[in-house]
């Protein structure tokens, strides 16, 4: 069989994998998605490992290797993914913003104490109501 | 000798702190109780206050005594401060200049502990009030035994502070702690130009010694001379309420009555006209400064008198008194007669005292100020009526009493001024005179002959301008004394108060004060110049007729009413002082408020905007930076994607 085939099915399932991981919003798809990337890579792994006659198969031993991380990292995800549903009632990747860090408004350190707005000081109030024990 | 006089002012100064830090417990120690009220001989602050100064009276005595004994300079010097430049002598003298005023000021300062004890019965800060009246004389007793300039200035700036606390003492009263600001700062005005007048003294003089510089004054540069006692004069004007700087004395009334009593006969105004006389010979060097001291003391004493005329406070009436009495020292001063000058000192310091304690009497019994809630007060309370007639009549200046002798003594010297002064003599040289230090005649020992010094040519319309005002202010004065009598104790009484005398430690002190107030002046007859002389002295007491006589005649018509209503349309003018407070508020006070203003706003609209605005610029700059940070996983991802396909391309095309 000619090289082209699986390395062609390979790319392809490594571009669908990306696809998904770059534009799937439910959590669990991205998951499967970068599963697809992992069996991807393992398909040419196997495929040069046949093409060069390895004598020591270690292109198949490294995809073993790769099947039994890519389980642990499914299970791993797939418990924060549950996490996350548990907290936040929601899996969308494009909801899930934590990590802009805009949750706190930037300090403001010229705001003199005489003139901040109520608004602003009715906020700060909540935020330390909440930061209470 | 020195060792004395240092104590005299050491004991005060220690009673002070120690009043301040175990006053209290000393009262439990007594068993005076947890009360506000113990008796007066288990009160602990008191018996602090009370015993250091009187043990300082007696002291001061003696040291008086020995210096009338044996007159002539002694001088102690404790340690020298090597400053680099001038060296600073840390020590004190002690001459009949000082010894006298010194006992005046132990004699007032105690009249004024003992009357306080009863007057501030019940106050909750007692203790600190007596440590900081202890503070205040030990503070005035040090100016006036001061060998040095600098030590002098010590003892002048701690008189300052104290007068700030005392004046604010009932500080809860926004109007008292004005007051007490206001003194503070008006003074604090005239103390720059004294300390910058010391510096030059010291500077062209080459030493801070008051006796060096008494006695060099005269060899100084013209220049240096004048600069410095007109820099001077600023802050004599300050501490003694003259003129341009007057302002803060009336209202220093806020503060208890003792404390006026203290202010204004012993420590603070006196340091003024006790400094000029002091360092004579260098503003006898600088007539410039003598001229401007007379008018200074024209305008005062005679604007004063009329103030004093149209008050309805009988505090406000005493103070302005006293500004007008001691513009009646400054003109004795400008005029050359030094001695007349400390003369009247001294028995303004006795009479004024006498007459603000026993105005203390009448406020508490009558539990007002005013004179108008007064009237026929002189059958409840005889001694201090007596008292305070013999107060008025000596502030009067009714013969025999103290006050006639000084204030003559003084006239008899402007007149002087007035009718020989300025004229050089005929070869073209100075006038010189005879100059007579200490105060009982004899001349100076070192001296072997009497010592001529030239007397400064006082311009001779000063000279003139001083001796019609003090002929003015003695009518005037004449006229206030009696208007405040009259309303004080006779015609019917105008308050639903309990006439009667206040506790006996008060009547008593006062009465006590009445005795040197009238007798004070009969010292005066041990020296030529400062007995009374026929001519002046009938002149001013047919002016005192006339002014006590049309004040008597006004209140007869309606003794009902105020005889300051004759003065009609001015009454508002004199009542107000001539609107100076207004004036100053005007042209000093909103200017440098406005400026005040403008600077907060130019501070917070431009340098702090500067600054803010820097650290939003930043924050905004940074908001757009972070644009592309917006929490999206996945759009990160594509960017690092595009980034390696960015780099691969390149690598492939390029490599």
């Amino acid at each position: 069989m000619h090289l082209a085939y699986p390395t062609i099915v390979a790319a392809l399932l490594f571009s669908v994998g990306v696809y998904g991981v770059l534009a799937r919003r439910n959590a669990i798809l991205v998951l499967m998605s970068v599963e697809l990337m992992l069996n991807a890579v393992n398909l040419n792994l196997v495929t040069f490992d046949v093409w060069y006659q390895d004598r020591l198969h270690g292109g198949q031993v490294l995809t073993l290797f790769t099947i039994v991380i890519a389980a642990a990292e499914i299970g791993l995800g797939l418990a924060i993914v549950l996490l996350v549903f548990r907290n936040r009632q929601n899996v969308d990747v494009d909801r899930l913003r934590a990590l802009s860090e805009r949750e706190t408004p930037p300090p403001e350190h010229g705001a003199q104490p005489g003139t901040t707005q109520p608004a602003e000081t009715a906020a700060r109030a909540e935020a330390v109501e909440e930061a209470a024990p | 000798m020195i060792w004395l006089a240092s104590l005299v002012a050491l004991l005060p100064f220690l009673a002070a702190f120690a009043g301040m830090l175990f006053g209290p417990s000393l009262t439990r120690l007594l068993g005076g109780g947890p009360g506000s009220r113990p008796a007066p001989l288990r009160n602990g602050p008191a018996l602090i206050a009370c015993a250091p100064i009187a043990v300082s009276l007696v002291l001061a005595a003696v040291v008086a005594f020995a210096v009338w004994r044996s007159p002539g300079e002694r001088i102690g010097v404790l340690t020298l401060i090597d400053t680099g430049s001038v060296p600073i002598r840390v020590g004190l003298q002690v001459d009949g200049l000082s010894a006298v005023v010194a006992l005046m000021v132990c004699c007032v300062a105690f009249a004024v502990q003992v009357y306080s004890v009863a007057y501030m019965d019940g106050d909750r800060r007692y203790s600190s009030y007596a440590a900081f009246i202890s503070l205040f004389t030990a503070a005035m007793l040090l100016v006036v035994y001061a060998g040095d300039l600098l030590v002098l200035y010590a003892g002048w700036e701690v008189m300052g502070i104290c007068s700030y606390f005392l004046i604010g003492h009932h500080w809860e009263e926004r109007a008292n702690s004005r007051a007490a600001v206001k003194a503070f700062l008006v003074t604090r005005l005239g103390d720059v130009g004294f300390l910058i007048g010391v510096i030059v003294l010291g500077a062209g003089a080459g030493t801070f010694e008051i006796r060096e510089i008494a006695r060099t004054a005269a060899d100084l540069p013209g220049a240096t001379v004048t600069a410095a006692a007109l820099l001077l004069l600023a802050g004599v004007a300050g501490k003694s309420a003259q003129f341009p700087l007057h302002t803060w004395l009336p209202d220093a009334m806020a503060g208890p009555t003792p404390i006026s009593a203290l202010i204004h006969a012993a420590t603070m105004v006196a340091a003024g006209v006790y400094v000029v006389a002091r360092l004579f010979p260098v503003f006898g060097a600088a007539p410039a400064a003598l001229a401007v001291l007379g008018i200074a003391a024209v305008i005062s004493m005679v604007g004063s008198a009329c103030a004093a005329l149209a008050q309805d406070d009988l505090k406000r009436v005493l103070a302005y008194s006293t500004i007008s009495q001691l513009a009646v020292m400054a003109a004795g001063l400008a005029v050359g007669a030094d001695t007349a000058a400390i003369f009247h000192l001294l028995t303004h310091g006795a009479f004024k005292a006498l007459l603000f304690l026993a105005a203390g009497c009448v406020i508490v019994v009558a539990g007002s100020n005013m004179l108008a809630h007064y009237g026929g007060l002189r059958h409840g309370m005889p001694i201090t009526f007596w008292s305070m007639t013999v107060g008025l009549a000596a502030l009067a200046g009714v013969p025999p009493l103290s006050g006639w002798f000084s204030k003559d003594s003084v006239i008899e010297a402007a007149q002087h001024a007035a009718l020989h002064g300025g004229e050089p003599l005929p070869d073209g040289r100075p006038r010189y005179a005879l100059v007579v230090t200490s105060l009982d005649g004899s001349p100076l020992p070192g001296s072997t002959m009497p010592e001529l010094a030239a007397v400064y040519s006082l311009p001779a319309w000063v000279a003139w301008l001083i001796y019609l005002g003090l002929l003015l202010t003695v009518a005037l004065t004449a006229a206030y004394a009696m208007r405040t009598w009259l309303m004080t104790f006779f015609g019917e009484p105008r308050g639903s108060y309990e006439i009667r005398e206040p506790s006996k430690v008060m009547s008593w002190t006062v009465a006590a004060l009445a005795v040197p107030a009238a007798i004070l002046g009969f010292f005066g007859l041990g020296a030529e110049e400062l007995r009374p002389h026929p001519g002046a002295a009938l002149l001013s007491l047919l002016l005192l007729a006339v002014g006590a006589g049309g004040a008597y005649l006004l209140w007869n018509r309606d003794p009902a009413l105020d005889p300051a209503r004759a003065l009609g349309p001015v009454r508002p003018l004199f009542a107000r002082a001539f609107f100076v407070d207004e004036l100053y508020a005007l042209m000093v006070v909103r200017p440098i408020q406005a400026l005040a203003r403008h600077v907060v706003a130019v501070d917070r609209s431009r340098v702090d905007a500067a600054v803010t605005g820097a650290g939003r610029g930043a924050v905004r700059l940074g908001e757009r930076l972070r644009a592309p940070q917006n929490g999206n996983a996945q759009s990160y991802l594509t960017g690092l994607l595009a980034g390696v396909v960015v780099i691969v391309a390149g690598v492939v095309i390029f490599l």
